[in-house]
C-alpha cells in the first residue's frame, strides 16, 4: 500500500496526500519548526538545507536554501497567508533557479484520522503552462534522485 | 532498444523535457510552444525535430499549422517522470516519518 498520492486536478492544481502515524499537532510542527524541517525536506541523497527560516505567523516569511555539496543549490521563498495551528496552513512560495518561478499557492490541511494524520496539500498554479513547468522541474529533481541511486548501486 | 536510447538522449535536454510537459497539457502549435521558453521558433522547431525523431511527439496538419501532441512513447515518458517525482517526494516523507517517531520518543522521555 502506498501511503502517498500525487495527482493533477483541472488545469492548474496539483494534489498531494500522505498519511502519518502521528498527531496533526506533530505533523504541523514538523512543517513549521526550522529545526525539524531541516531534517526531512531534503530531496535526493546528499542534499542539505543549511538555511531554514520559517516565521510561522500570518504574513511571516519562509526561506529555504538547499545545497548538494558539489557546488550546486537553489532556494525557495514564501509568505504565510493563514495559519490555523495544527489544522491548516495557507501560503505562497516560489523557487529561485535563480530566476523566480511564478507563485505556487498552497493550502495544507492536517486532518486527524484514527490515531494518525491525513495531510492534504492543494497547490494552485497561475496557469496550465506554469504547472507543466513546475512538474518538469520536479521531474529533473526526481531524475537526479534516481541517478544518485544508480551511482549508489555501482 | 535503439528507440529507447533515442528517447533517452532526447530527454537529456531541460527545454525538451519542458516542451514534453507542456504537451502533456494538450496539443500546441510551434508558436504556442516558443512563447514561454523565450526562444525563437527555429530553435523550438529544432527541439521538436529531435523529439519527433525519438518518437516522443507527433504532428498533425491543419492548414498552415502543424500542431504537436504527445505520441504513445511520450505519454509513457511523462508517466515515468511523474513516478520519479512521486519517489522523490516519498523519500522526503519517509524521512519525516522518522522525525515524527523521534518527536514521539522525546515526548515519552520527558514524561518519565
Amino acid at each position: 500500500m502506498s501511503k502517498m498520492t500525487l495527482k493533477t486536478e483541472g488545469d492548474t492544481h496539483v494534489i498531494v496526500t500522505r498519511r502519518f502515524a502521528a498527531s496533526p499537532e506533530a505533523v504541523y510542527r514538523a512543517h513549521t519548526d526550522p529545526k525539524l524541517i531541516q531534517q526531512w525536506l531534503l530531496g535526493p541523497e546528499g542534499w542539505t538545507m543549511p538555511v531554514c527560516i520559517n516565521e510561522a505567523r500570518r504574513g511571516g516569511k519562509t526561506r529555504y536554501e538547499w545545497r548538494n555539496g558539489k557546488g550546486g543549490g537553489f532556494y525557495l521563498t514564501g509568505e504565510y497567508l493563514e495559519l490555523e495551528p495544527y489544522r491548516r496552513i495557507v501560503h505562497v512560495e516560489r523557487m529561485h533557479l535563480p530566476d523566480p518561478t511564478p507563485d505556487n499557492h498552497i493550502e495544507t490541511r492536517f486532518d486527524a484520522e484514527g490515531t494518525g494524520t491525513l495531510m492534504t496539500m492543494r497547490m494552485t498554479l497561475p496557469d496550465a503552462q506554469t504547472r507543466a513547468a513546475m512538474l518538469a522541474t520536479g521531474m529533473e529533481y526526481g531524475m537526479e534522485a534516481s541517478y544518485d541511486r544508480q551511482e549508489g548501486m555501482i | 532498444m535503439e528507440g529507447l536510447n533515442a528517447a533517452f538522449s532526447a530527454l537529456a535536454d531541460p527545454t525538451r523535457r519542458a516542451i514534453l510537459a507542456r504537451l502533456a497539457e494538450g496539443e500546441a502549435t510551434v508558436m504556442e510552444l516558443a512563447q514561454p521558453f523565450k526562444m525563437t521558433q527555429p530553435a523550438i522547431s529544432q527541439h521538436l525535430k529531435v523529439l519527433e525523431e525519438a518518437g516522443l511527439i507527433v504532428r498533425r496538419i491543419e492548414g498552415t499549422k502543424r500542431p504537436r501532441r504527445l505520441a504513445k512513447a511520450g505519454i509513457q515518458a511523462m508517466d515515468q517522470w511523474l513516478a520519479m517525482l512521486r519517489k522523490a517526494l516519498e523519500k522526503n516523507y519517509d524521512r519525516l516519518d522518522e522525525v515524527l517517531a523521534g518527536m514521539e520518543q522525546n515526548k515519552k522521555g520527558k514524561k518519565r
